[in-house]
């Protein structure tokens, strides 16, 4: 296989990784913040903060194997995003930083407070938030290249981009569905009834906007990027998949079935939709500056980063195994005996 | 202030801020997984409740270096873009390399801290510390070969301006790497040593007798004085490659302007203004044999260089404060041993104070040295290669960016005092041992 496409797979699956495990996270944090707002947090507080307290870090990783796995593959990008991103990327490191600090401080350092709870529930919706613009502003449009080279990100036309805020919904609403309905499924395994009932609505609620989002999605690219449009439509079967499963998905929550397979579904429904955008986005890493292929790094250190990371996996996978065995399949751990 | 300097400052800040908490990443699982061995072997929970207290504060600096370390990860790439894009194509495989460390390191963290009683055979719990010091030793020594790097480039021929013929092995053990690396791992690792013992020996002070202190301060200080050793070494090691290698930054840093034999070590002092030094203490031949080993050999000085192309002269205090906190480690865990051999007063309260003072003082070292070493490099962002005005963003707003993340530096800072203390007074170890019926 063709060493540029390798890289992008291998970054994409990550940042794909990344979406459902931060999704996850993110979300469980406005339902915590939100559930103790309305007095409910006894009740699924507990389910919550089994599952996050031994995982948060690994989450984090997700991200950063992107990032410098991205200048690694494809260092122009580091040229290009790395000026033009200065002050969104600036404002997303703050968020992580303030919710990664508070989220030790608050489960690790005893005490419960409403300051710290509140951090932590909020920075959950405004980083997506922000992280989906680097997204957008791969369709080109918001990042213009003078005649001498210098690089200049346009602010006004990101702000006033419908497209943009189409993604920033998107992103929203996504992460509040996968997380709960993630919840769902853990906290039925805990076999804790009445946080199971709290979050199954919260997913059935978040399920249909979803949709609606993906479809303003779809319609703002068509006005903002019509060539990336049309790329999407020739392989339209994929979104279709994505919509099956997402509707399969509702439909399993709906009857309180199989709730393992729902959870499933959801990640289906997102890894065809996210793989179907990346794949119809090739060649472009930058529209129009750079492509998959003028981006990459020279031959020798390509190849020695994919040596690299089938080397890491070796580690990776055995080890991610262990901690799922111990966390999340493990049935006396869910349900809080250990 | 131009994008330049204020990215410099920026990143000064952010890495120096880093640093504190990455240093605890490193050196502190070591610790605990000492201790808990050392507890299992002999059958002594205090031992292991060391390692469990140790732990519990230990979640909390993680977490300050986890987000300060993504911070400073995203950061090279907003404010050196282009320092990065060559980075991407020379030395990204360290770099790479290093998030798996991190993974590695960050799984079973989680599973250390969450399974302290779920094995049947504590063996088994104290095995899944091993991996949580290889991932953070490791996630050191890969960083380390990245900024090794950047001191004495390797591992590509420029042709027509052009980067080619990558190596990328030969880049990341360039070299600087072996002494570099020996030299930040043993610093992490006393560092570390003397914090906990600091923290013991501050507890004694304060009137607490438990042999938990007792036990913990010994231990600590054990450690302490093997890695103050391994830390000296290895900082000499540093120096013989510096004169090798990088002439400018031992000769700067030594006020040592011409090149010659038999050259002298300068201790404090200050420089008048032609430059010839005053009030110093100079040990005759010891700079030749820092650099050199032997009393004969030529160490090269600064006047060989062009004016613009050496580094600030003020290098030279920072250079006396690390060497003369390195001593002091030294000293103070070997008196600290003998007393214990010939079975004196080991609680002497003077002693305990001494002990408390070297936790700040090494990690001032370690700040010393960093300074010492990136602003050693300057003008160069990777010295004779890049310089550090090249790489810097052109994007505007880097002021804004520093002041809001000077704010967010001090308030993790004071936050993570406050919920620290505020975890260790909650639950105090006398109050813990009784809970846990550990009686010896
Ligand atoms: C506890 C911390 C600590 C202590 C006690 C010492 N050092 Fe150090 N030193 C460091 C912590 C450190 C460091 C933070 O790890 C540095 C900064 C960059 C590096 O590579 O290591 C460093 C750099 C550094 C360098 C520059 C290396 C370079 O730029 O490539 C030299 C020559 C020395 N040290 C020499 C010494 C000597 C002769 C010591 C005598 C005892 C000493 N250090 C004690
Ligand atoms: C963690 C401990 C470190 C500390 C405390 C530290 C400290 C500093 C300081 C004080 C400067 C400013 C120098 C000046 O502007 O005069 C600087 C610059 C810099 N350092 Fe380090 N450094 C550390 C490690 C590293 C490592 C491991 C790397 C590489 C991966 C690195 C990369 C840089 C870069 C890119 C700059 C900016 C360019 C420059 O001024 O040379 N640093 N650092
Ligand atoms: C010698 C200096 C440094 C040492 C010893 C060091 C070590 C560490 C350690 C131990 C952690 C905690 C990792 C964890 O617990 O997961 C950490 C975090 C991190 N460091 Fe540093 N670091 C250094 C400098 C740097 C520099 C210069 C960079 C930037 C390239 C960097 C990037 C990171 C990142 C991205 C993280 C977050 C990792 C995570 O999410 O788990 N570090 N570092």
């Amino acid at each position: 296989m063709q060493l540029e496409i390798i890289g992008i797979t291998v970054l994409w699956t990550f940042l794909y990784g990344y979406v459902i495990v931060a999704s996850i996270d993110f979300g469980a944090g406005f339902f915590s913040y939100y559930s103790m707002l309305t007095q409910k947090d006894h009740i699924i507080s507990r389910v919550i903060s089994r599952y996050l307290s031994p995982v948060w870090e690994v989450t984090n990783v997700f991200l950063v194997f992107f990032f410098v796995g991205i200048v690694g593959f494809f260092p122009d990008t580091a040229y290009y995003y790395g000026t033009a991103l200065l002050i969104p990327g600036g404002i997303a490191l703050l968020l992580l930083s303030i919710r990664g600090s508070f989220y030790a401080f608050a489960n690790y350092g005893a005490r419960q407070s409403r300051i710290y709870h509140f951090l932590y529930g909020m920075t959950g919706l405004f980083i997506p938030a922000s992280l989906s613009t680097v997204l957008t502003i791969s369709e080109g449009g918001f990042i213009r290249q003078t005649g001498d080279g210098n690089i200049i990100f346009l602010p006004e036309t990101l702000l006033t981009s419908p497209y943009s805020w189409s993604v920033v919904f998107l992103a929203l609403v996504s992460v509040l569905f996968i997380s709960a309905a993630f919840m769902t499924y853990y906290a039925y395994k805990a076999a804790d009834r009445p946080a199971f009932e709290i979050l199954r609505r919260y997913a059935l609620f978040w399920s249909g906007p979803t949709i609606l989002a993906s479809i303003w999605v779809f319609m703002a690219l068509y006005q903002h990027n019509p060539t990336h449009f049309y790329n999407m439509l020739d392989i339209a079967w994929v979104f279709l998949f994505s919509l099956v499963c997402c509707l399969g998905a509702i439909y399993l929550l709906w009857w309180r079935k199989a709730l393992g397979c729902s959870f499933i579904l959801v990640m289906l429904q997102y890894a065809f939709a996210f793989f179907g955008y990346g794949y119809s986005h090739l060649p472009y890493l930058l529209y129009p500056y750079i492509t998959v292929q003028s981006g990459l790094t020279n031959s020798t250190m390509g190849w020695a980063l994919v040596i690299a990371f089938i080397a890491g996996l070796f580690l990776l996978i055995p080890s991610l195994f262990l901690l799922l065995r111990l966390f999340l399949f493990s049935a006396r751990y869910v349900r809080g005996e250990k | 202030m131009d994008s330049a300097t204020l990215s410099r400052i920026l990143t000064a800040e952010t890495l120096g801020f880093h640093i504190i908490w990455a240093t605890i990443g490193v050196g502190v699982p070591v610790l605990i997984s000492l201790a808990e061995a050392w507890g299992i072997y002999k059958k002594d929970p205090h031992y292991i409740l060391m390692a469990r207290r140790w732990t519990r504060g230990f979640v909390i600096t993680v977490a300050v270096g986890v987000v300060t370390g993504t911070s400073i990860g995203l950061m090279l790439s907003l404010l050196w873009p282009r320092f990065m894009q060559l980075v991407g194509n020379v030395i990204s495989l360290p770099l790479f390399l290093e998030t798996f460390a991190f993974f590695f390191e960050a799984i079973f963290l989680g599973i250390y801290l969450y399974s302290w009683d779920r094995f049947k055979k504590p063996v088994y719990h104290w095995l899944t510390s091993i991996p949580i010091v290889i991932g953070s030793t490791f996630s050191a020594i890969f960083i380390t070969t990245v900024n090794a790097f950047m001191n004495t480039p390797a591992g590509f021929t420029i042709k027509n301006g052009e980067l080619t013929n990558i190596q990328p092995l030969t880049a990341m053990f360039n070299p600087a790497t072996p002494t570099k690396v020996a030299h930040v791992l043993s610093s992490s690792y006393v560092t570390c040593a003397f914090l906990l013992a600091g923290i013991a020996a501050y507890c004694l002070l304060r009137g607490r007798n438990h042999s938990y202190y007792k036990k913990a301060l010994k231990m600590t200080m054990i450690a302490g004085f093997i890695l103050a050793l391994a830390t000296a070494v290895a900082g000499d090691l540093s120096g013989k490659f510096l004169a090798k290698h990088v002439p400018e930054k031992l000769a700067a840093a030594e006020w040592h302007f011409e090149t010659q034999t038999k050259a002298p070590l300068i201790l404090g002092g200050y420089l008048d203004e032609n430059n010839e030094i005053k009030g110093a203490i100079q040990i005759p031949w010891a700079l030749s044999i820092l650099g050199k080993g032997t009393p004969n050999g030529e160490i090269i000085g600064l006047n060989e260089f062009p004016v613009d192309e050496r580094p600030p002269l003020y290098l030279h205090y920072l250079f006396d404060g690390m060497v003369l906190i390195g001593s002091y480690l030294i000293i103070i865990s070997l008196v600290f041993l003998i007393v214990w051999w010939r079975k004196k007063n080991l609680w002497n309260p003077w002693m305990l104070r001494g002990i408390v003072l070297a936790a700040p003082l090494s990690f001032i070292a370690i700040e010393l040295g960093w300074i010492y070493a990136e602003v050693g490099r300057q003008p160069w962002i990777i010295r004779g290669l890049m310089y550090t005005n090249e790489a810097a963003t052109t994007a505007d707003n880097v002021g804004t960016l520093l002041v809001v993340f000077s704010l967010l530096y001090l308030a993790l800072t004071l936050i993570s005092i406050f919920v620290l203390i505020r975890l260790f007074r909650k639950k105090s170890v006398e109050k813990e041992l009784e809970e846990r019926r550990i009686i010896l």
